[in-house]
């Protein structure tokens, strides 16, 4: 579902080339399906467009404190010298001058470039490793309850209905205090590094069983295939049998699903800052700055704008790849 | 068909039961003493003590979460404190809004319900006739706008899209007096004006995903042979499409749409939160931030009875439409 | 050809509870008590129609499928109940083959890690290392070696094909369990595989349990037979026997059958008429006799045990056996080499030679 065609001409060129297995002079280079893939990733414009912006996104993210040393001014900074009476930014569009690109945040003067990303920071990192946890636990307890079957898969699965109909938001909303409370204690300030922790962890405990359940239909539509009891009739075990054989024949869909995750997780991350638990106000995160920035909103309108825009368009690229990826792992799907 | 239905609804209700079980389990967990945050700072340790009596606090668990399963069944005396009777079904005495819960949930349900129930229908129609209208054709304009929209909808965020909405209708342009809820009983232009940017805006979001998910699902269902096959024996396009391939096309359209608008009716927090509006979903927000443990219950079993239901209905809608699913 | 048989199958029963919701409302009794020896270097073919239990069969045999009773010997020991650990060493000397080449590789893997993948599961590392033994596995088949690198999807049914078997081979087997080995391909290409398959088993001594549904191929490949209808052996007995002289009505149908296959004489062409009868309730006493011309009333009451007549190798199961007579005239076309029929015959002549 790709904005652009994938060019299924290209693909099957590469297709027929690699045909019959004549004892052939030339090159005889194997394409294995996820090199094809890779070609079709390739050429699709739309992927190469959101992969080059989430690679900047990333880089972005990344050098968030090389980014501060060059910018001159830091996340928690502030410039009450630039507000007027009312704590409002002096100046148009919220501020915005050659020293705050995004102008200030009414009330402590923080500068929002900088927060922004530092959030972007805050954000990727939480996104991607729920969604790394996530689908190492999806892909194990999926791939057992799918193979083995019987009392695991009906145990999984029932948990899988239960965090279903578990309101995520608010369960989310009161477990976080209670983790912190009871992990770190009454320590006053809890430091971001733990806050960042939790949320991970909640993330974690409610968002494996899609990434189960997708497994575990896959290896139930595997399991009986000859080539796995090809392997169980040469004495494999366990362990062969899941990560050799089944799990690289649907690693595909997983990466799909993965990296449709990450934007999900970083708009969990947003809402649950924006309702109030996640992190501390220390920590910049997308979420908490929206948050905020709602009480400004018929006075200060860029302020909700700059990480309204920002968050946009991060999870944009990311959805946009998500597609262009599915369309190059499955050609079939692709219309 | 009744034993499929039986079935169900027994699976459904030991899945509200494990819901129960677990969130009083979790909420007890809380380390945050739920009596201390009720009175203020003039409060004698006698009183404390009082208060947690009559809350059934110094009680074994099992037996606290009995009483309040009984109470939710047949009903059962609380405390004077606690105004008294408390007829089923009870969800206790919340010593922080100084009422019965059922009283509190009575209030914001309905509002949550106008909010839910208007924006579920605008996205369904919406998010089926784009995913309709941008398959049948396919390629043109009309199919790119409908993927950017939905692309751009799935990746947008419901408290920005509320902002805007507000900072333009409301603020900017004056249109729309500032969202707030009235009875559709009492005032039905005032119940509409003051949740039309609620609806529009969880409409925007969701209605992009049904427009993805019923476009790729008639794009599938249309090349099938038995569509071909209604076309070849001379039935008409709106015929043949209408009848036929829709049918197909709206099944797993139906099973999100059930899980959605389960999951909204639980708690539409966001939406609630960015209006400014007082239903279920910031209630809950406001229970837990209080430590109000009897409305926290009330307001997650309330949610996850609105999944359950919905999955049972769901499964029953699948039943309807797709004859072999109640072979299994 | 009278050692100690290789294999040594008693009794084996594999029975599929059918299940309604929770309750077992019934049995399919895919195999009902086998009975069958194979000899060192000695290839049985399992001949039948589909859905008589010559799979399942197979299955049982490489321990795919746990047999609900009797009991497998494999070279001297009891492998019928063998837990995993137990059955790796005799894993490297019993085998199989599978029926689709499309299925049975893993699409993902390099045709070099799959012919490898005996090896590696059971920690093998032979001179010279495992790719040379890839290597020497993939010309034995009669593929480039050069195409170790290369993935499934570029290989023809055939040559799929021969990578399975390469792969079965990677363990040096004493027994191969070959289940359809050619049924899924092209008849020109089944000729090659089943040459190839021969060949091998030349060589290389190796004793085949052989099931197909291809009489034919059968003929051409397989020393003894073991003829099977509705989970039970009909007939068995040396190739000569059974394709010359058949005992069994069953077998004698299933051999005039064959297009142009004319030993049967005036004989013609034998029609059976109705269906396979269910296994879920199969019918009593003979279970032929539901479709069998001879059949009265003893065949409803008594089951007819397979036993061998006038003292030979053939043993059948009936109670109304063909006379061994009308062969006698064939007798001097027998074993190797066969009349050059037509069709899959011709094919299989035409490029062995």
């Amino acid at each position: 579902m790709s904005l652009s065609p994938v060019e299924g001409v290209a693909l099957a060129e590469i297709e027929s080339d690699g045909g019959m297995g004549e004892p052939a002079a030339k090159g005889v280079v194997g394409r294995s399906p996820g090199q094809l893939a890779w070609l079709r990733l390739r050429r699709d414009r739309t992927a190469v467009v959101s992969g080059v912006l989430l690679v900047f996104f990333m880089v972005l993210g990344l050098s968030a404190p090389l980014i501060e040393v060059v910018y001159g001014v830091g996340p928690r900074e502030q410039f009450q010298n630039l507000l007027d009476g009312f704590g409002m930014p002096l100046g148009y569009a919220g501020g915005v001058t050659g020293d705050h690109w995004f102008g200030l945040e009414p009330g402590l003067g923080r500068d929002i470039f900088i927060r922004l990303i530092y959030g972007l920071r805050t954000s990727l990192f939480i996104a991607f490793a729920a969604a790394l946890i996530t689908a190492t636990i999806g892909i194990g307890l999926g791939a057992l309850a799918g193979y083995l079957g019987g009392w695991l898969d009906a145990v999984i699965n029932w948990i899988t209905d239960l965090t279903l109909a578990m309101p995520f938001l608010i369960i989310a909303l009161a477990l976080t205090p209670t983790i912190t409370l009871r992990f770190y204690g009454e320590r006053g300030q809890v430091s971001s590094a733990f806050g960042v922790g939790v949320l991970i962890a909640v993330f974690a405990i409610f968002g494996w069983t899609s990434t189960a359940r997708l497994v575990r239909g896959q290896v139930i539509a595997l399991r009986e295939r000859e080539f796995v009891e090809a392997a169980k009739a040469s004495g494999a075990g366990l362990g062969h049998i899941i990560f050799r054989q089944l799990l690289p024949n649907i690693w595909a869909p997983i990466l799909v699903s993965f990296s449709l995750a990450v934007p999900q997780f970083i708009t969990s991350e947003a809402a649950l800052s924006f309702i109030g638990v996640g992190l501390s106000d220390e920590t910049p995160s997308f979420g908490r700055m929206i948050y905020d920035s709602l009480d400004f909103l018929q006075t200060d309108p860029a302020y909700v704008f700059f990480p309204g825009i920002t968050i946009f368009a991060l999870v944009f690229a990311f959805n946009l790849f998500g597609d262009a990826l599915r369309d190059a792992l499955d050609p079939k799907s692709s219309r | 068909m009744s034993r499929f239905l039986i079935k169900r609804l027994f699976s459904a209700t030991l899945t509200l039961f494990a819901v129960s079980v677990l969130t009083f389990l979790m909420f007890f967990a809380l380390p945050r003493d739920p009596v201390s945050s009720i009175c203020s700072k003039n409060c004698n340790p006698e009183r404390l003590e009082r208060v947690r009596d009559d809350l059934g606090l110094n009680d074994p668990l099992v037996s606290q979460y009995a009483g309040y399963m009984k109470g939710i069944v047949t009903g059962r005396d609380l405390g004077s404190a606690q105004g008294g009777r408390c007829d089923a079904p009870c969800l206790g005495w919340s010593y922080v809004t100084n009422e019965a819960v059922s009283d509190t949930i009575a209030r914001v349900l309905p509002v949550t319900l106008s909010i839910v129930i208007p924006a579920a229908i605008l996205w369904l129609l919406l998010g089926v006739g784009l995913g309709m209208v941008s398959a049948l054709r396919r390629g043109t304009w009309l199919d790119r706008a409908a993927i950017g929209f939905s692309l751009t909808g799935a990746s947008l965020q419901l408290y920005f899209v509320g902002a805007v909405l507000l900072l333009v209708f409301v603020y900017n342009l004056r249109l729309l007096p500032v969202p707030s809820y009235t009875s559709l009983f009492d005032n039905p232009a005032r119940w509409a004006s003051g949740l039309v940017l609620a609806w529009v805006a969880l409409a925007f979001l969701f209605s992009a995903i049904y427009a993805r998910l019923s476009r790729a699902q008639m794009l599938e269902t249309l090349s099938e042979d038995f569509v071909r096959t209604a076309r070849a024996k001379g039935l008409a396009k709106p015929k043949v499409y209408g009848r036929h391939a829709l049918r197909a096309a709206i099944t797993p359209v139906v099973t999100i749409a059930g899980l959605d608008v389960g999951g909204a009716l639980g708690g539409t927090v966001i939406t609630e939160t960015t209006f400014g509006i007082q239903g279920l979903g910031r209630t809950a927000v406001d229970a837990v931030r209080s430590g109000d443990l009897p409305t926290i219950m009330a307001t997650v079993l309330i949610a996850a009875v609105f999944v359950v239901l919905a999955n049972v209905l769901v499964d029953l809608l699948y039943a309807a439409i797709d004859p072999r699913v109640r072979l299994r | 050809m009278t050692d100690e048989p290789l294999l040594r199958v008693r009794g084996l029963t594999k029975h599929f509870p059918v299940r309604q919701g929770l309750r077992a409302t019934g049995l399919v009794r895919a195999v009902d008590g086998l009975d069958f020896d194979v000899r060192p270097g000695e290839t049985l073919g399992l001949v039948g129609e589909s859905g008589c239990g010559k799979t399942t069969t197979g299955r049982m045999l490489v321990r795919l499928l746990e047999p609900t009773s009797g009991s497998i010997e494999f070279a001297g020991r009891d492998i019928t109940h063998a837990g995993r650990r137990e059955l790796r060493p005799l894993r490297q000397e019993l085998q199989i083959i599978f029926q689709d080449p499309y299925a049975s590789l893993n699409p993902r893997h390099t045709v070099g890690r799959i012919v490898a993948m005996p090896l590696q599961v059971n920690g093998i590392n032979p001179p010279g290392g495992i790719k040379a033994r890839v290597q020497e596995l993939l010309e034995l088949v009669g593929l480039n070696p050069e195409h170790y690198n290369r993935y499934p999807h570029e290989f023809s049914g055939g040559q799929r094909q021969r990578i399975g078997i390469a792969r079965a081979l990677a363990l040096r087997p004493k027994l191969i369990v070959a289940d359809e080995p050619v049924s899924a391909l092209d008849v020109s290409i089944q000729a090659q595989v089943v040459n190839l398959l021969r060949d091998l088993q030349r060589e290389l001594g190796l004793a085949f349990v052989f099931i197909a549904h291809d009489l034919a191929v059968v003929r051409h490949f397989c020393q003894r037979v073991a003829v099977m209808y509705l989970g039970r052996i009909v007939e068995i007995g040396d190739r000569a026997d059974i394709y010359e002289r058949p005992q069994h009505p069953y077998t004698r149908a299933l051999l005039s059958a064959i297009p142009d296959v004319t030993q049967l004489g005036p004989a013609g062409r034998i029609r059976l008429t109705g269906d396979v009868p269910t296994p879920l309730d199969p019918p009593s006493g003979c279970r032929f006799r539901t479709r069998c011309w001879k059949a009265q009333d003893v065949c409803a009451t008594e089951e007819p045990a397979l036993v061998a007549r006038d003292g030979g190798n053939q043993a059948t199961a009936c109670h109304f056996p063909e006379p061994a007579r009308a062969a006698l005239q064939a007798e001097a076309a027998v074993v190797g080499a066969e009349p050059a029929g037509r069709g899959v015959e011709a094919n299989v002549e035409e490029v062995s030679s």
